[in-house]
């Protein structure tokens, strides 16, 4: 049963490059472990990879295609419009409700989406986390990242409704990155916590549509956040991320005359916690994802 | 010391396993756990434990203090049985799994390849997966695109490249995450079964990939239960049991030993036997192979007929609802041949058994080649495993007259004969 030669003469020392060899110790890490930010560089081409099949993939075999990406929002705000708009008359701030609505529909999407796709990244990524190494940190960011395509699109129905309305976007508008970014690191900073404990727990994928649903009241879309006066109470509602992301958003677009200063700065910081616990609660379970997993 | 590639250093792994069984003594019990269960989960969960929702109670030692050092250049085959930590061993050293204590230095960058075609999406295009799957196989944009042509060449999907991989036949994906793979070029290389995979051509050429790849003088860890593939490939070999390296050294000297430690093993009496497995409800106490006319053997000529009685004793005197039982034939090298099971060959008739007692298995005519065999033995009872012995006996199965002609084939074209009879007729031209 020969199936080849046997190989009998080779060089031991391939290259003679013995001393530019990396060096990899593998033990178990300490409780208290770094985030490990230069490795999720070296890995930046595979976070492009991740991403680019996400979206290439997101929205094969389907007819409509990418107009889910819009369907999802528009038909919120066509929903919210009727009864929250016309039927409980909640006041928008001198703004169509429509507009109002979906100016606010438009980043909280995005943060939705994210944060259920990257809930359950690593439970459908499982297959990769058995197979091969890699920082697992590029999967939920890889998740929340990959939205950016849907934001895109449905972004672009809200500069045509803001024509259909005839609003003219502020100069304040430059800052509408700031604010999308705001949503990027609240949804990853969630998505983190949930998606690695969802590895163990599978509760998860039970408690994320709640989550949000429950979120998405808490945060001032269907309604303004001018219906609470007190400014110190508004900063405090800051709190909640989404808060300011909307809040944002309606300044910088359709120029709503209430900075969301205080509420912003509060906003960012809880955001700012949200992602940095996050990231060090996945890290420190990272460790068992592959045997548990 | 700087020619290391690999060194190991007490390198454990323990795995907490969930038991479940015997764990509720009464109802109350089982309605207090079922209230507190919950709160201390959370509990651990948010401490950040690992393992997980099971509750964990039972240590399992997948590996237990392993040290070994490999050089540069140096193609090591890492055999043992099923379940004695060479798998958890590669997850190891390909950072997939962190070990529970020890650790291992490695010097150079680690390929892993321990699937085919890892994170391939069925929806993309050929082309699409070379790039996915070559980046998360760690190489860089650049170099998928220098080796393009080449590694569809030798997955020869020139044809199919921009058809999505989900209209593949399977043995052109498996090509295709072969030739991938294959065009890696770590300074290590960590191979788990892989070749296991796809037609005998197909091994064929990964197996003379991977011949290639160890004359270029990188080094391999080389994982599979093909011996003659670890015999042709690799210089040294690390023989793995129970966790523990049981030898190392020569590629000839290790496989010797591991096939005479199986014929050890199955020598030993089955009720001393401490290495098996399942909730103890049930235990075989005794096996015994008798020929066709009734006489206690352990071989027997291919083509007779045989029985395999199996004692076994319950540890309560109670009735057995519903048991099953397997005997499993592999050969020398551990590869699973056949099994002879009640669930297939006469399920639900084993109801109602006495708490001790005696399973008698008839085979007519044994069909396996004249060689060495391992039996292994499994017992379920109310469908949980209750005992399991591997190798619990030894089979010899000598030359005989199977076909009746006084001849049989060599024993390299094949590892079963075939009743079967040729015959000719003449065709006609025209018809």
């Amino acid at each position: 049963m020969t199936l080849l030669q046997k190989t009998e003469e080779r060089e031991i020392v391939p290259n003679g490059k013995i001393d530019t060899y990396p060096v990899i110790r593998i033990k178990p890490s300490p409780r208290w472990v770094s985030l490990q930010l230069n490795v999720l560089w070296e890995y930046r081409e595979l976070l492009y990879f991740l991403v680019w099949r996400d979206i290439k993939v997101r929205y094969k075999q389907t007819i409509l295609g990418a107009t889910w990406a819009i369907i999802q929002p528009f038909l919120t705000m066509v929903v919210f419009s009727l009864f929250f708009g016309r039927l409980a008359g909640i006041p928008s701030d001198g703004i169509p409700y429509p507009i109002f609505s979906y100016a606010a529909l438009v980043p909280w999407t995005f943060f939705s989406n994210g944060l259920q796709n990257s809930s359950q990244s690593l439970v459908l990524g499982a297959n990769l986390i058995k197979k091969i190494y890699f920082p697992r940190l590029l999967m939920p960011t890889a998740a929340v990242v990959g939205g950016i395509v849907d934001f895109g699109l449905s972004f672009a129905v809200l500069l045509l409704m803001m024509v259909y309305f005839g609003i003219v976007p502020t100069v304040n508008a430059i800052w509408l990155p700031v604010f999308l970014l705001l949503a990027l690191i609240t949804s990853l900073g969630v998505g983190l916590w949930l998606s690695a404990m969802n590895v163990q727990f599978r509760d998860v994928r039970y408690i994320v549509p709640f989550l949000t649903q429950f979120w998405m009241f808490a945060t001032p879309i269907a309604y303004p956040s001018s219906l609470i006066e007190n400014p110190l109470l508004r900063a405090i509602y800051g709190i909640n991320p989404m808060t300011g992301v909307v809040e944002g958003f309606r300044w910088a677009l359709l120029g709503t005359d209430n900075p969301p200063g205080a509420t912003i700065v509060v906003s960012f910081v809880v955001a700012v916690i949200l992602l940095f616990t996050g990231a060090f609660y996945f890290r420190r379970t990272e460790k068992s994802f592959a045997d548990v997993v | 010391m700087s020619d290391i590639a690999v060194r190991a250093e007490g390198l454990s792994k323990s795995y907490q396993i969930g038991v479940t069984q015997e764990r509720y003594r009464n109802f109350r019990d089982a309605i207090v756990e079922s209230v507190t269960g919950p709160f201390r989960r959370v509990g651990r969960l948010l401490r950040g434990d690992s393992y997980g929702a099971a509750e964990a109670h039972e240590l399992f030692w997948a590996l237990r203090d392993i040290s070994f050092e490999i050089k540069h250049g140096e193609v090591v085959g890492i055999i043992g049985r099923n379940g004695a930590g060479k798998s958890t061993l590669l997850k190891i050293l390909s950072r997939i799994t962190e070990p529970t204590s020890g650790y291992a230095d490695i010097y150079g960058r680690v390929g892993a390849l321990l699937e085919v075609g890892t994170g391939f999406h069925p929806e993309l295009t050929g082309r699409e997966n070379i790039y996915l799957n070559g980046t998360i196989l760690g190489m860089r944009q650049s170099e998928i695109k220098r080796k393009f042509d080449e590694i569809v060449a030798f997955a020869e999907v020139e044809k199919f490249i921009d058809t999505p991989v989900k209209h593949y036949s399977s043995g052109m994906g498996l090509r295709l995450g072969f030739a991938v793979a294959a065009h890696l070029e770590p300074e290590i290389l960590v191979v788990d079964e892989v070749l296991a995979v796809g037609d005998s051509a197909f091994q064929k050429k990964c197996i003379g990939k991977m011949g290639e790849v160890a004359r270029e003088g990188r080094t391999v860890l080389f994982v599979s239960h093909n011996m003659a593939a670890v015999e042709n490939l690799c210089t040294r070999a690390i023989m793995l049991q129970g966790g523990t390296v049981r030898t190392t050294g020569s590629t000839s000297e290790v496989i010797k030993f591991y096939s005479n430690s199986m014929e050890n093993i199955a020598q030993t009496e089955l009720r001393e036997r401490k290495d098996r497995k399942g909730n103890g409800s049930l235990r075989f106490t005794n096996l015994v192979i008798r020929n066709s006319d009734g006489a206690i053997t352990d071989s027997i000529p291919c083509g007779d007929n045989f029985d395999i009685e199996i004692n076994y004793e319950s540890q309560t005197s109670d009735r057995l609802k519903q048991v099953s039982v397997s005997a499993t034939i592999a050969n020398t090298l551990g590869e699973n041949l056949t099994c002879l099971w009640d669930e297939m060959s006469n399920p639900g008739e084993l109801v109602d058994l006495p708490p001790n007692g005696m399973l008698v298995c008839h085979v007519d005519s044994i069909q396996l080649i004249p060689s060495t065999y391992y039996i292994t033995l499994n017992l379920r009872n109310g469908g949980l495993l209750a005992d399991k012995i591997d190798s619990a006996a030894q089979l010899t199965v000598l030359d005989g007259d199977f076909f009746g002609s006084g001849k049989l084939p060599p024993s390299h074209l094949g590892s079963f004969l075939h009743p079967h009879r040729w015959s000719v007729s003449e065709t006609v031209e025209g018809v």
